[in-house]
């Protein structure tokens, strides 16, 4: 009875652009120059609205949030690979990808600062709304890759979790789902090293994250996640494999959580300030800044000018967002049900006495 | 018209609707080729393909988190789980997206899904398979919760619950699976969600019941009826979520009398609910305390002393004796 080898998996990973910002140009997508310059202010415009939001967080302006800070090229270079027929289903940190997938900024500091109409998708724009609860909603990517496919629509399903996610058993499901019906989704792991507290090496003994496809007979493949156009090379990939009909596909972006995991929270209680600095030094940004400088598409006139467009994009947004009107008591009763059920109507009415000091 | 016992009765339902519409899609484990363990599913797969008709991984979380997304798109999904006691894993789904897509995308995302799950016990099954855990569900807002009581009520609250905009639970009192038969109109009909029904009009007591136990207080109420007796009135509530309290208080507040029947766990099960509500509105019409009958606050035990738990129409007579005679 001879043992034989049945199948060998091998995990591969995808560089293209060094942190000194040389690219390899044999494995270079095909992007125009302008179309770069796009991604790079989007990116420049993720991180200062970030930063802006951070302040106001710490101005008690808006609430606790998950900060992106050094996965801007993660979420961007997988979000650049989608056309506007295709879905994006969300985590909480994910706001560049929502951003570029037609959320308002004004919108996003809307929700996190408390105001659920700032959850609003704009109508015609593929995307759920922040999901909260972490790896619950690679099903719903799933169930709706499903439903595209069923309708035979050529449309690809990108939803973003991270490396802690990857332990629920609802990615197992999802992925096996996607497997077993070759469904059109790409699952992108954001694999930033830290589940709030927890490293990688806790999370799980996998090697890579990349590697948990192959358990379920889908292709994975681990990418720099701080070179966006590694991220967009093995998206978009994955992207054509989907509208070919071939199923599934899971990228792995290896990248740093540069911030803490949210506003609430301190890292320097658990993790190294050496292993920040390692990491600031492979910042997807600064990477595509020394990218641009070398290729003549970036100089410091239009770095300039391009933070100050941006800058005033962001003042915008916060003007914006800061004179909308506070909710109405009554969007609390609002959208339970298609149909406000007559408990739910008393129980507003009752509400709304009591604001008038009657109840 | 067929007589038709309640499989039968969802089955036709659930054909009917996929004819109706391209949209509604039926899955889970075992629904297809098997027509599901209790063939509630026969002869779908053969008439609509396993597009229409799809045998899931085991995976109850997979199935409804899935289920929602093919909402989210347009279908209407109708899932089965194949016992309400292995839906625990779908809970999260449930409780943290089907019932809230709609809240928190103000109405932009809505997730128009059924979800049955045969209940409840008196079929001496093995462990985990005779569960009565409405009340969890019915304590989600946003979702609807749906229980028939015999083969023309599946039929019309199980056409109305897929046609419905909001996600509905349905849970299927598998004790009456084959118990009774009916005749049930051949033709699509459905009733409405979020009222209760007067059963058996009376003048004495209110009972109040859903599911198999519509059937057990029927019992209960025909033994006691006579000149010497009660006139008992029999309500099945139907929908536990929107409950229809009005139907009840209006009862209660004619007969001065209730009695809740359920055979979940007494404490905090849904009868606790109808109880409080007809304290709290209809106190000065009460002649006496709310009775309420409920299973122990124990798992259900396995067959050999499954009859200690399950109400039966024994137990509710003496208990509106209790109430007539407080």
């Amino acid at each position: 009875m001879p043992v034989t080898n049945l199948v060998s998996y091998s995990v591969e990973r995808l560089e293209v652009m060094a942190p000194d910002g040389t690219v390899d140009e044999s494995l270079m997508p095909d992007l125009t120059s302008e179309r770069i310059r796009e991604m790079y202010r989007m990116m420049v415009f993720t991180r200062r609205l970030d930063e802006r939001m951070f302040s106001l967080q710490r101005q008690g302006r808006i609430g606790t949030f998950a900060r992106v800070l050094g996965q801007e090229g993660a979420q961007l270079g997988a979000a650049y690979a989608l056309e506007d027929r295709d879905w994006l289903v969300p985590a909480f940190r994910d706001m560049g990808a929502q951003l570029l997938r037609g959320m308002k900024p004004e919108h996003m500091l809307q929700y996190w600062g408390g105001d659920e109409r700032g959850n609003i998708i704009p109508e015609g724009v593929r995307m759920l709304p922040t999901s909260i609860p972490v790896g619950t909603h690679m099903l719903h990517a799933a169930g709706i890759a499903w439903a595209m496919k069923n309708d035979g629509e050529d449309v690809a399903v990108l939803t973003i979790f991270g490396e802690g996610a990857t332990s629920e058993g609802d990615f197992s499901e999802a992925m096996n789902f996607a497997g077993v019906l070759q469904l059109p989704v790409i699952f992108l792991c954001q694999n930033n090293q830290w589940a709030i507290s927890v490293p990688y090496h806790k999370q799980t003994a996998a090697c890579t994250v990349a590697q948990k496809a192959i358990g379920y007979g889908v292709p994975g493949i681990q990418v720099d996640g701080n070179d966006i156009f590694a991220v967009y090379r093995a998206t978009r990939e994955a992207v054509d494999r989907a509208r070919a009909g071939d199923g599934p596909s899971l990228v792995e972006a290896h990248t740093y959580r540069l911030a803490d995991h949210t506003t609430s929270d301190d890292a320097r209680k658990y993790r190294a300030p050496e292993e920040v600095v390692e990491w600031e030094a492979k910042d997807p940004l600064l990477r595509l800044r020394l990218y641009m400088r070398a290729q003549g598409l970036l100089d410091d006139a239009e770095e300039h000018s391009v933070g100050e467009a941006v800058d005033e994009k962001v003042t915008r947004a916060v003007e914006a967002f800061e004179s909308v009107d506070p909710p109405s008591p009554e969007e609390i009763f609002a959208h339970v049900y298609a149909q406000m059920p007559r408990h739910l109507k008393q129980q507003q009415e009752e509400l709304l006495l009591r604001l008038k000091g009657k109840g | 018209m067929a007589r038709l016992n309640l499989v039968q009765a969802i089955d036709q339902a659930l054909l009917q609707e996929m004819e109706a519409d391209d949209q509604v899609v039926v899955l889970g484990e075992d629904v297809g080729r098997d027509g599901g363990v209790f063939r509630v599913t026969e002869g779908l797969v053969e008439r609509f393909g396993e597009e229409r008709v799809i045998d899931t991984p085991l995976a109850e979380s997979g199935i409804v988190g899935v289920s929602i997304g093919m909402a989210l798109a347009g279908y209407r999904p109708v899932a089965e789980i194949q016992f309400s006691g292995f839906s625990y894993p779908a809970y999260d789904q449930l409780v943290s997206h089907a019932s809230r897509m709609r809240n928190r995308s103000r109405g932009r995302w809505t997730v128009p899904m059924v979800v049955r799950m045969p209940y409840g016990g008196g079929i001496r099954a093995l462990e985990h398979h005779s569960e009565s855990m409405e009340a969890v569900f019915a304590h989600v807002p946003g979702l609807k919760v749906v229980i028939p009581s015999d083969p023309y009520e599946a039929k019309g609250l199980l056409a109305a619950a897929i046609a419905d905009p909001d996600p509905v639970i349905f849970m299927e009192p598998k004790r009456i699976y084959r118990a009774v038969k009916m005749e049930v109109p051949e033709e699509r009909y459905v009733l409405p969600l979020g009222e209760a029904r007067i059963v058996r009009e009376g003048s004495d007591c209110t009972v109040i019941a859903w599911g198999a136990h519509v059937r057990t207080v029927l019992a209960a109420a025909e033994e006691l009826a006579g000149d010497d007796g009660y006139d008992v009135e029999v309500i099945d509530v139907r929908s536990l979520s929107p409950f229809d309290a009005e139907t009840i208080l209006e009862s209660v507040n004619k007969t001065g009398r209730a009695v809740v029947v359920h055979e979940a766990p007494r404490t905090g099960g849904f009868g606790a609910e109808i109880s409080a509500r007809i304290a709290e509105e209809d106190i000065l019409r009460l002649e006496a305390p709310v009775g309420r009958i409920g299973g122990f606050d124990t798992p259900p035990p396995l067959a050999k002393l499954e009859d200690y738990y399950q109400p039966n129409a024994e137990l509710v007579a003496r208990e509106i004796m209790a109430t007539m005679e407080f």
